[in-house]
């Protein structure tokens, strides 16, 4: 830590290079405590299930660096299978959100009649719904439509859990877009749906957003496919990696690398996207 | 112009598919739910209020209600209170001027705990605070008194990151001419603060509350992800979603019931909706008075 960078940019006030340091030694004791419990997950999944014990908070060295973890998870685990679930049902979700809701968020603000905005409120009430508290009902749709322990039941609900959420984004994307240009492409004779595809360009920011925002809770989820898709076949990366704490709790290591393989896609994944994200989280509630 | 028929075509059209997913998986089953606990699903009959006088009334069951109810309260609280002058901390510091060049790779940083599933979280901090090798002797989790507070606050770590996004885009979504115009007669950097951007973005702090309320009354991932379904030691952090799951499930130690269960969620809803409804009726009054 210096205070060379703020100096260099010539700072205004006498004070602004302390105030920098402040500033920047807060925000690195916040961006450790957020991080380190991350890395010692990572960090002791290569280590030795002694050498975890014998200093959790130690990196591993010659003697207690191990491997042995990893080779277990992958041998006994099921996480190929599970990677492949979670992201089906995480890019199934995202797609069918993006394509139900866009139209629907267009429509709503396109073709206003007298329900519109009444119809508009209807679905983004559901920003507030506990769709959980349904699961009762949803169970038992589920089971009578045969899809219990299917990826599809969990798309559904996704979906659904989502798409409030989502028209509520669109439209305020929508609503930014000229008026003259849809109004040109008519004159021109280009068909409704045309009309949209030529919108669509101008509202990507907003696909985006919606598309990140939605895989977070969908990824992470714990509730729903705990209750309507359990069996092995169909778990997804969470409640495997949940299952699989429960079945070795013993075996240390390789209990650190299922996490850290749980982990690490939507790790990754966010830090690409995060500007889509805050925008997608503080458009979207913040109405 | 398009015409009012043609309008509504086009407007069913577009809208039916997602309101069609919609309703069946979401209004529907929540309101199917409310209709299940007037029912004995078993025998297909009519209950009346048997399910909801079982869930005041009955000694075992309402105590677990109540110890629930207020376990959920507790959780909510220590969410809004710990988490939101930490976000508003975070936002300050991220949004100020003597930050700038590194703000994306701390607001990143500080975001990473909310893109962990549960099943992390929870494992991670059972690690850190175990009392035979972690941080802490004291059996944090195992104690009645401090269990809940500690769980409470493993999920703080994991979401403190949200109130402090929607706090950081409306301190940047300050307009520059107010702070600058401020800065000119003379506002140093905390007047600037309390006195000019705090009011402009304190409607954030009533739908960081909502939201929160809304998430910590649905909880029960992290409780689950600890300690199952049967959270101890005695219950003490047993909330509202995990009562929710052991009564219509079943446990170890309790046969499913769900009746019990759909009686359980449609209370719970009742209690979010009109807290709910309560706060928007009181931003509207609020809203109304500031146009006057």
């Amino acid at each position: 830590m210096t205070i060379a960078p703020a100096s260099r940019r010539r700072p205004r006030h006498r004070g602004d290079a302390l105030n920098a340091l402040v500033a920047h030694g807060l925000l690195v004791v916040f961006a450790i405590v957020a991080i380190a419990p991350v890395l010692v997950v990572v960090m002791n999944s290569f280590k030795t299930t002694l050498g975890i014990f014998g200093g959790p908070f130690l990196p591993p060295d010659a003697e207690t660096f191990s491997l042995q973890g990893w080779a277990n998870v992958l041998s006994r685990g099921n996480f190929a299978l599970n990677y492949a679930n979670s992201a089906t049902v995480t890019i199934a979700t995202i797609a069918a959100t993006i394509v139900l809701g866009t139209a629907a968020a267009w429509a709503l603000v396109e073709y206003q009649v007298r329900i519109s905005p009444l119809l508009t409120g209807f679905f983004i009430v559901g920003i507030m719904l506990p769709i959980r508290l349904g699961t009762v009902p949803l169970l038992q749709t589920m089971v009578s439509w045969h899809l219990v322990d299917t990826l599809l039941s969990l798309v559904l609900v996704y979906t659904a859990m989502q798409l409030p959420l989502a028209i509520a984004l669109m439209t305020t994307y929508f609503r930014s877009v000229p008026t003259e240009l849809k109004e040109a492409a008519r004159i021109d004779g280009a068909g409704e749906l045309r009309v949209l595809g030529i919108t669509l360009p101008l509202v990507r920011p907003g696909l985006a957003a919606v598309a990140s925002i939605t895989m977070l809770p969908v990824w992470n989820d714990l509730w729903f496919p705990l209750i309507l898709a359990p069996g092995r076949d169909h778990q997804t990366v969470t409640l495997g990696v949940q299952q699989f704490v429960g079945q070795f709790q013993t075996d240390y290591p390789a209990l650190l690398a299922a996490l850290s393989l749980g982990a690490l896609p939507l790790v990754v994944l966010f830090s690409v996207f995060s500007r889509q994200f805050v925008q997608g989280l503080s458009a979207g509630y913040g109405r | 112009m398009i015409r009012t028929a043609a309008r509504y075509r086009l407007l069913a059209l577009f809208v039916l598919p997602a309101l069609a997913v919609y309703v069946l998986f979401s209004v529907y089953p929540l309101l199917s739910s409310v209709a299940l606990s007037f029912m004995r699903s078993r025998e297909h009959t009519f209950a009346g209020l048997d399910n909801y006088v079982r869930l005041f009334t009955d000694p075992f069951v309402s105590e677990r209600f109540g110890t629930a109810l207020l376990n959920s309260l507790e959780f909510f609280l220590i969410h809004l209170v710990v988490e939101v002058p930490i976000g508003l901390l975070m936002a300050a510091l991220l949004t100020s001027s003597v930050i700038r060049r590194s703000r994306g790779v701390y607001r990143t940083i500080l975001f990473v705990p909310a893109t962990l599933s549960v099943v992390i979280v929870g494992f991670v901090w059972r690690l850190i605070i175990n009392p035979l090798w972690g941080l802490v002797s004291f059996p944090l989790l195992g104690d009645a008194t401090t269990a809940l507070p500690t769980i409470s606050l493993m999920s703080v770590w994991q979401y403190v990151g949200i109130p402090m996004i929607f706090l950081y885009t409306a301190l940047l979504a300050v307009p520059e001419e107010v702070v600058e115009a401020a800065r000119i007669d003379g506002a140093g950097p905390w007047t600037l603060f309390w006195r000019i951007k705090f009011p402009l973005i304190a409607p954030q702090f009533g739908l960081i509350a909502i939201l929160t309320y809304i998430w910590t009354f649905n909880g029960f991932d992290i409780v689950y992800a600890l300690g199952g379904s049967a959270p101890g030691p005695n219950y003490a952090t047993d909330i509202l979603g995990t009562m929710f799951y052991r009564t219509f499930f079943g446990s170890s130690g309790q046969v499913a019931d769900p009746d019990l269960g759909a009686t359980i969620a449609t209370v719970v809803f009742a209690i979010i909706l009109a807290t709910t409804a309560a706060y928007f009726v009181v931003l509207q009054r609020r809203i109304k008075t500031y146009e006057l």
